[in-house]
């Protein structure tokens, strides 16, 4: 958000570089003055998890990749080996492989938190949009990063999901094989399609840091939404970011990082599946093929629809519908708080995306396979139908006019300084 | 010069020439960066294998790798033979025999996934049709599938003793790889 600068150089060496190169004054500016609402749940604090977590993967990431062979014959021993022979190997890959899962969760509450306050909605869709693809990234990178221990797992993982491709030979025959054939290098899964997803799976992630710049950087053109979602209209709706939001996203990061080491030192491999201790084998496919727990509900979503094409579009509408949820809400009101029939259709979607998430771990058939398909078409049926219908019909509670009144109580003066040491605006403005 | 607007001057040429440069170079290197990911002339290699199929007993089936690929040789009993043969076509998802030897059109029938004089001897390749993965079938214990063929155990389809695909989201048939026998007891794959 756009605020005049109180930067003032210190020393004369920044006053040096403020002429020259004013990176301290843009920081200072974005992370020490930026306003943030004051009335922030902790929900709001998984945005600064995620870039914790993000620079977790890269460092253990970059670290592994100094040990790590690349090679059909030697990737599963060269894994074992930076468990038991590498200085710190084990907490290095314990902290990668947790630290995936833990991306995951966070960036699930971080999306939810987003669609229940509708910080999706006008003037964040760029904001949202970028979010999208960096979930998307983060897919591809976790699904690339999932085949780099060639163990039974990794190997059939590969196989089966870069084989959706071939569904493409549904509609123009060849096609579908032609692109599976261009991205394993062969006529099947084999070190050459290892060495370029260990390839990719080193970029990627610093492309991923690009497009969280962009992300970071459209926030803090248009603001952070709030549990309100009435934006911040004078100043006493906000705080500095610092110190109250970085003090307060630390403690929380504090509270995170402590289930992530709890799972690291106690139960590094209870998310994993064991099955990919055992060394890739073409020849044998492991009984019972599942993804690692955040990809179930896309995987229950696949295997639904009883045809290879459709089962293929669907997963990939799942994520891609997200793109247009900006304009798939009708509502005015951003904050599901203030929808009374929303909520409702709110909770039956998260509700939904568990379900998903449990029947993607079971075998598909039977029982498991007709709730699997009432629950992908619930999972369509919330953004295509729901969220347009709903913001038509519905009539919402009334909105607090500011975030102050929602903070202190209605009649309170938008300048009142509880809670808020620095000097109120001389001039309140109540709009 | 009187018609400069319209001639194109000396820097215009070096302009649309530059251009027209960067531009060709460009499209032209994006192919070999596309085309270096292809499988190379060493996976392209058509490598053939000979199989004995001597020691495999009647309901035995093994499974040989050909071309990166596991095929699987089934000896089939009688009765599997006769009920891989009793099959009504057009009732089959697939209805066409994918067996690389004949048209694409070719019908699914038992005949057409064989060769002649050899029914008891099924050759497919053993790869799930659905996405990839190798169908159970091939042990004695193994599932083997509510149509006596193979099961695939990640997403369940089910293949008949002709390994034609029945039941589950697999799309086509088993493919019957290019073969033919050398005796009685001996095949070359590829």
């Amino acid at each position: 958000m756009s605020h005049p600068s109180t930067y003032e150089p210190s020393n004369g060496f920044s006053k040096w570089l403020d002429r020259r190169l004013p990176v301290l004054r843009l920081m200072h500016g974005q992370f020490i003055e930026f306003p943030t609402p004051r009335n922030l749940n902790y929900l709001w604090t998984f945005g600064g998890i995620l870039s914790f977590c993000l620079v977790v993967q890269l460092i253990t990431g970059i670290v592994l990749a100094m040990h790590y062979v690349p090679s059909g014959d030697q990737a599963f021993s060269s894994i074992e080996h930076i468990m038991r022979d590498v200085n710190w190997g084990w907490l290095m890959r314990y902290s990668h492989a947790v630290g995936g899962s833990m991306f995951f969760l966070a960036a699930y509450i971080h999306i939810a938190r987003g669609l229940y306050y509708g910080s999706y909605k006008d003037p964040r869709e760029i904001l949202w949009i970028l979010g999208v693809l960096i979930f998307l990234l983060m897919m591809a990178i976790a699904f690339m990063g999932y085949s780099l221990p060639w163990g039974q797992m990794s190997f059939w993982a590969v196989t089966v999901i870069t084989n959706l491709f071939s569904s493409f030979d549904t509609i123009i025959p060849g096609v579908g094989s032609a692109i599976v054939r261009w991205i394993w290098g062969g006529y099947s899964v084999s070190e050459t399609t290892l060495n370029r997803l260990f390839s990719l799976h080193y970029l990627l992630p610093f492309i991923l840091v690009g497009v969280v710049g962009l992300h970071i950087w459209a926030l803090h053109v248009v603001g952070n939404n709030n549990p309100t979602g009435v934006e911040i209209q004078s100043d006493s709706d906000s705080v500095p970011f610092h110190p109250y939001i970085t003090m307060k996203d630390a403690f929380a990061m504090s509270l995170f990082w402590m289930i992530f080491a709890w799972l690291i030192f106690f139960a590094p491999n209870y998310l994993g599946h064991s099955d990919n201790y055992i060394e890739a084998n073409p020849l044998q496919t492991p009984p019972h093929i599942v993804p690692e727990w955040y990809f179930l509900p896309q995987y229950a979503i696949l295997r639904a629809i009883p045809s290879k094409l459709l089962g293929v579009i669907a997963m990939f509408a799942s994520i891609l519908v997200l793109f247009f949820v900006s304009w798939l809400d009708t509502s005015k009101v951003r904050s599901t708080k203030y929808r009374p029939i929303y909520k409702w259709f709110f909770w039956l979607f998260i509700f939904t995306c568990i379900a998903l998430g449990y029947l993607g771990a079971k075998p598909a058939e039977g029982v498991y396979l007709f709730y699997a398909r009432i629950f992908t078409a619930y999972y369509f049926i919330h953004f295509l139908v729901v969220m347009p219908l709903i913001g038509v019909i519905e009539r919402p509670k009334p909105l607090p006019n500011s975030i102050t009144e929602d903070v202190l109580g209605k009649g309170s003066s938008p300048s009142g300084g509880a809670g808020k040491p620095e000097a109120a605006p001389a001039a309140p403005e109540n709009r | 010069m009187a018609s400069d607007i319209i001639d194109p001057t000396r820097r215009d040429f070096v302009m649309i020439a530059s251009a027209a440069f960067a531009g060709i170079g460009g499209a032209a290197s994006l192919w070999p960066l596309i085309d270096q990911m292809n499988p190379d002339a060493s996976a392209e290699a058509l490598a053939s294998i000979e199989v004995d199929l001597e020691p495999l007993g009647e309901g035995q089936a093994i499974t040989v790798l050909w071309r990166g690929k596991p095929v699987f040789i089934r000896h089939r009993t009688p009765e599997e033979v006769s009920m891989a043969k009793k099959v009504d076509i057009n009732a089959l998802p697939d209805p066409e025999a994918q067996n690389t030897e004949l048209p694409e059109d070719a019908p699914a029938t038992d005949k057409n996934r064989t060769k002649e004089g050899h029914e008891k001897w099924l050759v497919v390749v053993g790869i799930c049709t659905h996405l990839g993965c190798i169908p159970k079938g091939q042990g004695l214990t193994d599932q083997k599938g509510e149509y006596g063929g193979w099961f695939c155990p990640c997403h369940g389809s089910h293949y008949d003793t002709s390994g034609r695909i029945r039941k589950g989201p697999a799309p086509d048939n088993l493919a019957v790889p290019p073969y033919k026998f050398l005796n009685d007891t001996k095949i070359k794959i590829g």
